[in-house]
């Protein structure tokens, strides 16, 4: 079943696990890596196989909801963007200890530039920190490829694979040649069952093991097929690149490169073919997309006097995604000629799209707040983060899912008022249950606002988990029902949003403040539905 | 042949359904293919681009380099002049006018066009006003397309095949407005040049 297809990179992934037989995808959305799972909820052949591809609540669940379908033997792939790591990072790390069963596959889907993140980590540090190998295509094609691989790995090693994607390589177009399709895995359960229950007993002993099995990931990344070693005429220097890097490289040489190159693509880095570019060249240059994990890695490694090049001594930027003109600079060509830039551009940030009811709502927090000496807000992950710039300027913190309920908690512990956290619905039951579980069971003074749009909008409207039971879930979780108040966001309740935050911020306890109306992008697409739904009848 | 184009405008303006429609030329066919997106925080109305990439030979990078584009098409003028600097000397801008003000720094129209004119390669037009014309403003993506035709290394028919392919399950109506559209742009264009 041979055919041609122009795919995202999330998306030849997510076909290319479709075809090497999954099982179930576990993600929450996030920026780079959403379109992986949205693909998978709308392929046929996952719909006629009933594949598990619902929204996970945040990327810690979708992490041990997958490794519980990988411990029946299925496939299980889980998918999140970088920050998503942090979240997920106590099941991940510890996946490697219990070990896979069905094949596992972690996706962690990276952002250098932070083109929609709050910073740029590198999860090749988490996979090595981890012991566990990983994988990073170079194009749409080996994200595809990859995917049978690293589940065929994961299963041979009896452990995850860490597959890293980087924004450019997630959200660019190539075309994809598809092959066999692979039958889903029967349930078969683990042979070894000692490594599956974590107790010191247990882990002491499958720690060596993961030590000695890592050597033997080691070995595969040296005989992997991503990993390639390209010589050249030229050994005045050796090129190490990874990733999607490695076409920028190749954008510089169109007539082919004249040093020797190594792509790395698999990791534990291949300490032999590195030894050999070394060994042959007069020096190495290092053109690595992410923070530089190789550079620093092989000064270590290899304790050699030849000089290594790259983000470290500044020839490369160490901030920021690479593109194809800081590896020509890095190589030192010539630029190529140009038309001069435009003086006259102006900067157009984002902003929140007109209509949108996180703006009513902050519109009203912020008139009555200036009735009020300090006020702090603190805000959270999502589209009313725009709410920080202007007109609004209306949030003080900004840090991590869920930070806006914590940090509003700590501040009136503090002694803060009015203490203000809001946060969005998805947000919410990502991250935002914990801790207002305990600031309900200190009555702190402070209200947590959940600005309700009924769904995960940043990320382009995935279903939200808490959607329909917000109310019930803050009273459940010990709210008093008195001060769990729910309020439409619309223009013409300006005033009356502004007196119900009034009071509640004058409650001397905790107040929960439910401000609801549909994110004005779904609600379009929804009436064009109904309305392409009408024609029809 | 390569041809590299940046496609520029602002986020919601639609700059992929153009993308697609050359996409789906250029597989048919079967020709390399690139093209970087933007999906995220910048699509709520921040200024948004993608880089599409055509070949007969293997192309490396996602990304075109400075001075490495052949051609940009823009939905928005500003957003036109935004990417100047990846233009080969001598590359083409196929434009709208119709000026998306969405920041009160936007500079006046008159110092748009005069920059715009530095650049004798350049297609300006009203995309929105020329696809009431002939059409429904819902195409007016599809007169730029046709604007940019000609600036393009695929052939006209082959161009319209990908309209078929990307409107076809719209129903024949779609499609032939669309054509439309596609056509009104192209014939412009070419009294342009």
């Amino acid at each position: 079943m041979n055919s041609k297809h122009l795919l995202l990179g999330d998306e030849a992934l997510a076909l290319g696990a479709i075809n090497a037989g999954l099982s179930g995808v576990y993600a929450y959305p996030g920026t780079p890596s959403t379109e992986i799972t949205e693909f998978i909820q709308l392929n046929p052949l996952a719909r006629e196989r009933k594949l598990h591809s619902h929204w996970s609540a945040n990327e810690k669940t979708a992490m041990e909801e997958a490794l519980g379908m990988s411990f029946c033997g299925k496939r299980a792939l889980v998918c999140m963007k970088h920050v998503g790591m942090n979240v997920a990072a106590d099941g991940f790390v510890n996946s490697a200890f219990t070990g896979a069963n069905g094949g596992l596959v972690v996706v962690a889907a990276d952002d250098p530039s932070m083109h929609s993140s709050q910073n740029e980590q590198d999860s090749r540090f988490y996979a090595q920190f981890a012991f566990i190998p990983s994988l990073e295509p170079s194009s749409q094609q080996e994200a595809y490829d990859m995917m049978a691989y690293a589940y065929d790995f994961s299963e041979k090693m009896g452990l995850p694979v860490l597959m890293r994607m980087v924004t450019r390589m997630a959200h660019s177009r190539g075309v994809v040649k598809t092959g066999e399709v692979r039958e889903q895995n029967p349930v078969k359960y683990p042979e070894k069952t000692r490594q599956w229950v974590l107790m010191p007993s247990n882990s002491k002993v499958r720690y060596k093991e993961l030590l000695a099995d890592w050597d033997k990931c080691r070995e595969a990344s040296e005989n992997s097929p991503f990993n390639t070693y390209t010589d050249g005429p030229d050994h005045s220097k050796g090129i190490i690149a990874n990733g999607i890097a490695y076409n920028y490289l190749m954008e510089c040489f169109p007539e082919g490169c004249p040093f020797p190159v190594l792509k790395i693509s698999q990791y534990p880095l291949p300490e032999k073919l590195i030894r050999r570019l070394v060994d042959e060249c007069d020096s190495v240059l290092v053109v690595e997309e992410g923070q530089p994990f190789i550079e620093e890695r092989i000064k270590g490694m290899l304790g050699t006097p030849k000089p290594i090049m790259g983000k470290l001594t500044g020839l490369l930027p160490r901030t920021g995604e690479l593109n194809p003109d800081f590896v020509r600079k890095a190589l030192d060509l010539p630029e190529l000629p140009r038309e001069e830039a435009s003086q006259v551009v102006m900067p157009r940030p984002p902003a929140l799209c007109q209509g949108c009811s996180h703006r009513d709502v902050y519109a009203a927090l912020n008139d009555v707040l200036k009735e009020y000496e300090n006020p702090k807000v603190f805000g959270d992950i999502g589209c009313y983060t725009l709410g920080w710039l202007s007109p609004f300027n209306a949030i003080d913190t900004v840090v991590d899912m869920g930070a806006s309920i914590s940090m509003a908690k700590g501040a009136a512990d503090a002694g803060q008022h009015p203490s203000v956290a809001i946060i969005g619905d998805s947000t919410f039951t990502h991250s935002g249950m914990t801790p207002l579980l305990d600031a309900i069971n200190e009555n702190n003074r402070m209200v947590a606002i959940i600005s309700d749009n009924l769904t995960t909008g940043m990320t382009g409207g995935q279903d939200s988990q808490g959607t329909g039971k917000l109310e019930d879930i803050c009273i459940g979780l010990g709210a008093d029902p008195a001060h769990v108040r729910t309020i439409d966001a619309l223009p013409k309740l300006h005033s009356e949003l502004m007196d119900l935050l009034r009071e509640e911020i004058e409650y001397p306890g905790l107040s929960v403040v439910i401000c609801r109306r549909e994110c004005i992008q779904t609600a379009r697409r929804h009436a064009a539905a109904k309305a392409k739904e009408a024609a029809k009848k | 042949m390569k041809t590299d184009i940046v496609l520029a405008g602002v986020g919601g303006q639609g700059i992929l359904s153009i993308a697609t429609i050359l996409g789906a030329a250029a597989l048919n066919e079967d020709l390399y293919i690139k093209q970087a997106e933007v999906h995220g925080m910048s699509q709520r109305g921040g200024d948004v681009q993608s880089n599409l990439r055509i070949s007969s030979s293997p192309i490396a990078s996602d990304l075109i380099p400075l001075g490495g584009a052949d051609l940009i098409v823009s939905l928005e003028p500003m957003e036109a002049l935004r990417y100047v600097q990846y233009l080969k000397p001598g590359g083409w801008i196929v434009t709208s006018t119709a000026p998306f003000v969405n920041i009160p720094a936007y500079p006046e129209m008159s110092v748009i066009e005069a920059e715009l004119n530095k650049w004798p390669h350049t297609v300006a037009f009203d995309m929105e006003e020329m696809a009431k014309e002939v059409a429904t403003q819902r195409s007016s993506n599809m007169v730029l397309l046709g604007a940019a035709a000609p600036f393009i290394d695929l052939e006209t028919e082959k161009i319209e095949q990908g309209i078929r392919t990307v409107f076809g399950a719209k129903g024949e109506k779609i499609v032939e407005s669309n054509l439309k559209a596609f056509r009104a742009g192209l014939e412009f264009a070419k009294s342009k040049m």
